[in-house]
């Protein structure tokens, strides 16, 4: 046998602390991340004082823009409300459309699914979010416009949900199609066995038993619209006032974030609330997180029982 | 004939009838469903069609000569930037995710820690890519005390594609036959050269494949490099003094991407006259862009299919 070779074992060692560094880098970068949202993001609650509850649910928003001056209102309700508004929307818009195509690239045509609608999907997942931005800005608001009259020239919660439903279809159509495509072939088989027609076999049997797999995909979807920035601040309008009916406009945290970060002072009220934002995104990311897993365990608990 | 006569023959019996009744409907609603999928799955293969043909056509209608031009009036250096950014950011997340990657598929015991890497990798690809974009704001320009600069950008994307990254190679790795290994440690190599010389290179094809997918995430991304990449630049393509702040290749200086560009030019108010149309035929390039690395994508993924197909 080859006598131990130090120079290959000291060669093996240093590789070997080197990818685990790399390895425990990303959970630091995360640590990271999370440490610098919180403690710039509680700076509002810590540093000037305002509850939570005002942050939450509060529509006042007048917060100081100055290193040194504060006692503004730091109610973020309305970009919260646009935020829940417009995700709402584009899932209500995005699932039928999505279930259909799944099923469809499933169920009914496997080999148009594959061959044309999976390469389809993947086009719109790659589509930067500006252009479905900039696409919004120039064909869904001229047509609001022109069509329902809306006040605000067409900038409104309708195109942001559009301009979101398009974003999010290819999350939520391609994750439900892999869960009904993990429903076992037995039960279409048990199903059509007992007479059923196909889409009797898709609404009663596939689509109940792929049920945590298409809520994981909604949740995806959800957080991807929930994190959406430029796309939505194209077309959402920008008025901070609570949406009167889906043609008016209103504004969002992403949106607001992405266009008054920039010009406020650093460590002011103004700041540190935008800060405050991000952090809630951030937890709303972490909840759909948890929400995913919740979903996992149940079914787990559901295949063992 | 047949079944007429079975019909006439229990023509009493209303419960026969009845069935009858519920097949036909049930056949019916059956056809119109499938239907309904049909015309869902067609009106997509439409969407996509529309979407894309008007992002093309609609850029290259407006198109005059001096959009390609490295001035104002052009997107040269935009161009430029975007492809220098993606390039520095692969620089920065390709090693690191490739290795971090190759820990959690070879090194890393299933245990606490692994499980808390995975929760984080979860954690940072879901993240906003604004918040991601505030972060680096905050660490690379703010607390360096630097101006907006390509490499800021660069490092905000990295964050954004390092989970692909490193999830693709621990993909690629734990894939590959155990034979493998076994074979490359029983002649006698060590851990680390079995990884280098024999696991890496054969799940290369894969991992390239998520590398690709990151590139074209990172050539559209924009809300990440909004206060870190900024939102100008101003190049002189005769200066190649790299500390010089106009000098193409610093990537210290200032660098607003082809996203960044149409996000700037969406205003009615832009100072640009031409601020439609260079941002049409932006939007027109980023598509092709992302268009072509997505077909790349998939052409090597193909290959990598029927290369595993023969020799396996």
């Amino acid at each position: 046998m080859k006598k131990l070779n130090w120079k290959d074992l000291s060669k093996e060692y240093f590789w070997r602390g080197l990818v685990t560094f790399c390895g425990l880098l990303i959970i630091i970068l995360t640590l990271a991340i999370s440490l610098f949202l919180i403690v710039k993001g509680t700076g509002t609650f810590v540093k000037y004082h305002h509850s939570v509850l005002e942050f939450l649910f509060s529509s006042d928003w007048d917060p100081m823009d100055s290193a040194s001056e504060y006692g503004g209102k730091v109610g973020a309700a309305v970009y919260i409300c646009g935020s829940l508004i417009t995700c709402g929307l584009a899932l209500l818009i995005a699932m039928p459309f999505s279930l259909a195509a799944a099923v469809f690239m499933t169920e009914i045509s496997p080999r148009i699914g594959t061959k044309l609608i999976q390469p389809a999907v993947e086009i719109f997942v790659g589509i930067p979010s500006v252009v479905y931005g900039w696409i919004g800005l120039t064909i869904l608001v001229p047509f609001i416009r022109n069509v329902f009259h809306a006040q605000m020239g067409g900038f409104s919660v309708l195109a942001a949900g559009i301009v979101l439903a398009i974003m999010i279809f290819p999350t939520i159509t391609t994750v439900s199609a892999d869960a009904i495509r993990s429903v076992p072939e037995m039960y279409r088989i048990a199903a059509y066995g007992m007479g059923s027609t196909r889409w009797q076999v898709i609404h009663a049997i596939v689509l109940p038993a792929a049920r945590t797999g298409i809520y994981t995909g909604v949740i995806l979807g959800l957080s991807r619209a929930f994190g959406e920035a430029l796309a939505v601040a194209m077309v959402i309008g920008k008025t901070r006032a609570f949406p009167k009916n889906i043609l008016s406009p209103t504004n969002n945290l992403t949106s607001a974030i992405a266009s008054d970060m920039g010009n406020t002072a650093s460590g002011g009220e103004y700041n540190l609330a935008l800060w405050t934002m991000a952090l809630f995104l951030f937890l709303i990311s972490m909840l759909f997180i948890l929400l995913i897993h919740v979903v996992a365990r149940k079914k787990q608990e559901k295949e063992t029982a | 004939m047949e079944h007429v006569s079975y019909q006439t023959d229990l023509q009493k019996d209303s419960n026969i009838m009845r069935i009858e009744k519920y097949a036909a409907h049930t056949k019916t609603v059956d056809k119109f469903m499938t239907g309904v999928f049909y015309g869902v799955g067609g009106f997509f293969i439409l969407l996509l069609l529309v979407l894309a043909g008007y992002i093309v056509i609609k850029g290259m209608v407006g198109f005059y000569p001096e959009l390609l031009s490295f001035t104002n009036d052009g997107i040269g250096n935009q161009f430029f930037n975007t492809v220098y950014l993606v390039v520095l950011s692969l620089l920065i997340s390709v090693p690191l995710g490739m290795a971090a990657g190759v820990y959690m598929a070879e090194y890393a015991k299933e245990g606490k820690v692994l499980r808390f890497l995975r929760v984080s990798i979860e954690s940072l690809s879901s993240l906003p890519s604004i918040v991601v974009g505030l972060f680096g704001y905050l660490v690379f320009i703010l607390m360096i005390g630097a101006k907006w600069n390509l490499m800021a950008g660069a490092l905000a994307v990295s964050v954004l594609s390092l989970p692909l990254i490193t999830t693709t190679t621990e993909d690629a790795i734990r894939s590959l036959p155990p034979g493998y290994k076994h074979g490359s440690i029983a002649v006698g190599a060590t851990h680390w050269q079995s990884i280098w010389w024999v696991l890496l290179p054969t799940a290369m094809p894969r991992i390239i494949t998520g590398i690709i997918l990151a590139a074209g995430r990172g050539f559209g991304e924009a809300a990440a490099l909004l206060y870190t990449a900024g939102q100008s630049t101003n190049l002189n393509w005769n200066n190649w003094k790299l500390t010089s702040p106009t000098c193409p290749l610093n990537p210290f200086r200032p660098g607003e991407t082809l996203a960044l560009h149409i996000w700037g030019m969406r205003t009615e108010g832009s100072l640009n006259p031409h601020a439609t149309e260079i941002a049409s035929f932006s939007s027109a390039l980023l598509v092709l862009m992302v268009l072509c690395f997505s077909l790349l994508a998939r052409f090597l993924s193909r290959k990598l299919e029927k290369r595993n197909s023969g020799t396996d």
